[in-house]
């Protein structure tokens, strides 16, 4: 590779793309979020956003995304685990992953079906006794349907790193008698734990910045950074403010990736050192 | 990599087909003469027989577009690479696309049905002498109830939303001024108001009815009550009688202590394309029996005196969808307060949604 000359060339379009797609809106955002409401500089907006409200509501948002992710790394952990026990894992696998191909606005409204006072989560209810309940516009209903949407984004990667284990590995610390718990805590889970990483990449980040469920299911009163952007654009219109916000949220993100990130090159998906 | 250029492949295949498709769909829709025009309204707001008629009688073919709020048809119109030659925005929107010179005077000489409105709706602050927008719609911003799931309670002031019987029973619309505005309403003021101290004393007041909201949503509302998923929303006048179309136990009242009064216009854009089939269109909708079977059609009330007289009078007699002069007079019309103002009011309903959250 490193004596191909044509190498430069093939490096083109990955330079142009980063700049126009990553490196110029980024500075646009930059420099909008100097601005005030009639296009002057200022540094108001980084002001207000230490204001009460927006600080509130960036630690509700850390506080509902850490829920979510947490909540997701349960369920995906074992899904992940018991997939690569299987025989069909590949099938196993495709139905997992096919539910995220659907819309989310889609998901969404399905939801607002299931969890209506006259809906199928409430029959249930129901008819072992309980309810109805209000469920739709709770937090309940936000976390169980982020969770929900999340779980696909956070079994792939899991379930790569765990897969590439090789069983050697785990029959070896049986051989020398670890318990099936040591095993898992000793040999697995720090071989696997890429996965997890890269997983939290995929799910905290988003979670931070939903805004569609934050309404159908929430009702609005859950209210991340997401929604908060996107009122400054749509409705007050003031750019300036929803930049700033935006920055804050770009600055979280290279945070948690460099928190979550990996030395090692290329392992990001498989969990393995090279 | 042979599978990668397989895939790439089909999807050119299909893109092109589509394009294919496109094209003649749009070549069989413009068979007409009279040139074109593209409109830009409200979803759920129009007759679309009434497009075909319009095209029918007049030759102009009609491209409809919709939009789902004031801001983000500003926004379209204003970033240009648009040419649409007729909108319908509120009152307030208005006023802006005014002040930033989007819109193009309106010749009345072209709209001799312009007669048929009601002088009530004409010449309003908002736009004097109707130089650059014509009335469409209009309507107000009240209760929507459903006395059935609730005991019989029935509403008439904006405080009635604070009885503790009420508990996550009450939706609101997820819009800053009409939330906001209802806190000024219930304490007197103006919901135009723009004392710091008023604002803030309208704000302390609503987060004292945060155990009431179930929530705060948009189109979903109309849904929501007609399942009756909820049994109260604060709601535009036009939604309540979208629900009331499918649930009749629904009712709705507009408070005593006033609320607001709006009005949706038809204007032409500065971007316009073209403007003579702009005004043609804006012509035709105001004919008496167009305006009739659209007015009968949509559930909003008509400004045109012609055609609530062809209207059933059991429709237009309805004081809560049609109410009298002397009870608009507790009504009030928003006024543009400028950027700086739809900030504040933006970032008080924020805290307003922050402080349900517990």
């Amino acid at each position: 590779m490193k004596d191909n000359p044509s190498r430069p060339f093939y490096l083109v379009p990955y330079y142009l793309w980063i700049a126009l797609f990553v490196i110029a809106p980024i500075t646009l955002i930059f420099y909008f979020s100097f601005l005030d409401l009639t296009g002057a500089f200022t540094l108001e907006n980084y002001q207000n956003f230490f204001s009460s409200v927006y600080l509130r509501m960036t630690l509700s948002s850390f506080w509902y995304a850490f829920l979510i992710t947490l909540i997701t790394i349960l369920i995906a952990y074992p899904t992940a685990y018991w997939l690569t026990k299987t025989k069909h894992k590949q099938l196993w696998l495709l139905l997992i992953i096919i539910p995220s191909w659907i819309n989310l606005l889609l998901k969404a409204y399905a939801f607002i079906g299931i969890f209506g006072l006259y809906g199928p989560a409430n029959k249930l209810l129901q008819t072992l006794g309980a309810g109805p309940w209000q469920i739709l516009f709770t937090d309940f209903s936000f976390i169980f349907v982020s969770v929900y949407i999340f779980i696909p984004f956070m079994v792939l990667p899991i379930f790569n790193s765990l897969d590439k284990i090789n069983p050697a590995l785990i029959d070896a610390s049986r051989d020398l008698g670890a318990s099936s718990f040591t095993t898992f805590r000793r040999v697995i889970f720090p071989l696997a734990i890429n996965g997890v990483k890269s997983g939290v990449q995929a799910v905290f980040i988003p979670a931070l910045s939903l805004f569609v469920i934050t309404r159908l299911i929430a009702g609005n009163k859950v209210i991340t950074l997401g929604t908060a952007i996107e009122q400054q654009f749509l409705v007050t219109q003031n750019w300036g403010m929803g930049s700033t916000i935006a920055m804050f949220l770009i600055l979280f993100m290279i945070i948690i990736m460099m928190l979550t990130g990996q030395k090692e090159k290329g392992g990001s998906y498989n969990g393995k050192t090279k | 990599m042979k599978e990668i250029v397989r895939a790439a492949i089909a999807i050119l295949l299909v893109s092109a087909i589509l394009l294919y498709a496109v094209n003649a769909l749009e070549k069989s829709s413009a068979t007409t003469d009279g040139g074109t025009i593209s409109v830009y309204n409200w979803g759920e707001y129009i007759d679309p027989e009434l497009i075909d008629q319009f095209e029918a009688e007049t030759n102009i073919s009609v491209i409809y577009e919709t939009f789902d709020s004031n801001e983000s048809m500003m926004t379209k119109i204003e970033q240009g690479g648009t040419t649409y030659d007729v909108a319908m925005p509120s009152e307030y929107a208005i006023e802006k696309m005014k002040e930033n010179d989007l819109l193009h005077p309106i010749d009345h000489e072209l709209i001799p049905n312009l007669e048929n409105i009601d002088p009530y709706f004409l010449d309003l602050p908002f736009d004097p002498g109707n130089e650059y927008s014509i009335p469409y719609f209009w309507g107000t911003v009240g209760i929507a109830f459903n006395p059935t799931l609730l005991e019989g309670q029935t509403f008439e002031s904006w405080d009635d939303l604070w009885n503790p019987t009420l508990e996550q029973e009450v939706i609101l619309v997820d819009s800053a001024r009409e939330v906001i505005g209802m806190g000024l309403n219930s304490l007197g003021y103006s919901l135009n108001s723009t004392d710091l101290g008023e604002l803030r004393e309208a704000t302390d007041k609503l987060k004292t009815m945060g155990p009431n909201v179930k929530a705060i949503i948009g189109d979903e509302i109309v849904e929501m009550m007609r399942r009756e998923e909820a049994a109260v929303a604060v709601t535009w006048s036009g939604q309540a009688a979208d629900m009331m179309w499918i649930n009749e136990d629904i009712d709705y009242v507009v408070p005593k202590e006033g609320s607001n009064l709006w009005f949706d216009n038809m204007i032409i854009p500065k971007t316009a394309g073209n403007v003579e089939g702009a005004h043609a269109f804006i012509n035709f909708m105001l004919d008496p029996e167009v305006a009739a079977q659209n007015a009968d059609y949509v559930g909003y009330s008509t400004p045109n005196e012609q055609a609530v007289a062809l209207m059933d009078p059991e429709v237009t007699g309805d004081e809560r969808f049609y109410p009298p002069e002397e009870l608009r007079e507790r009504l009030e019309v928003y006024e543009n307060l400028g950027l700086e103002m739809l900030g504040t009011y933006n970032e008080l309903f924020l805290e307003f949604k922050m402080d349900m959250e517990n």
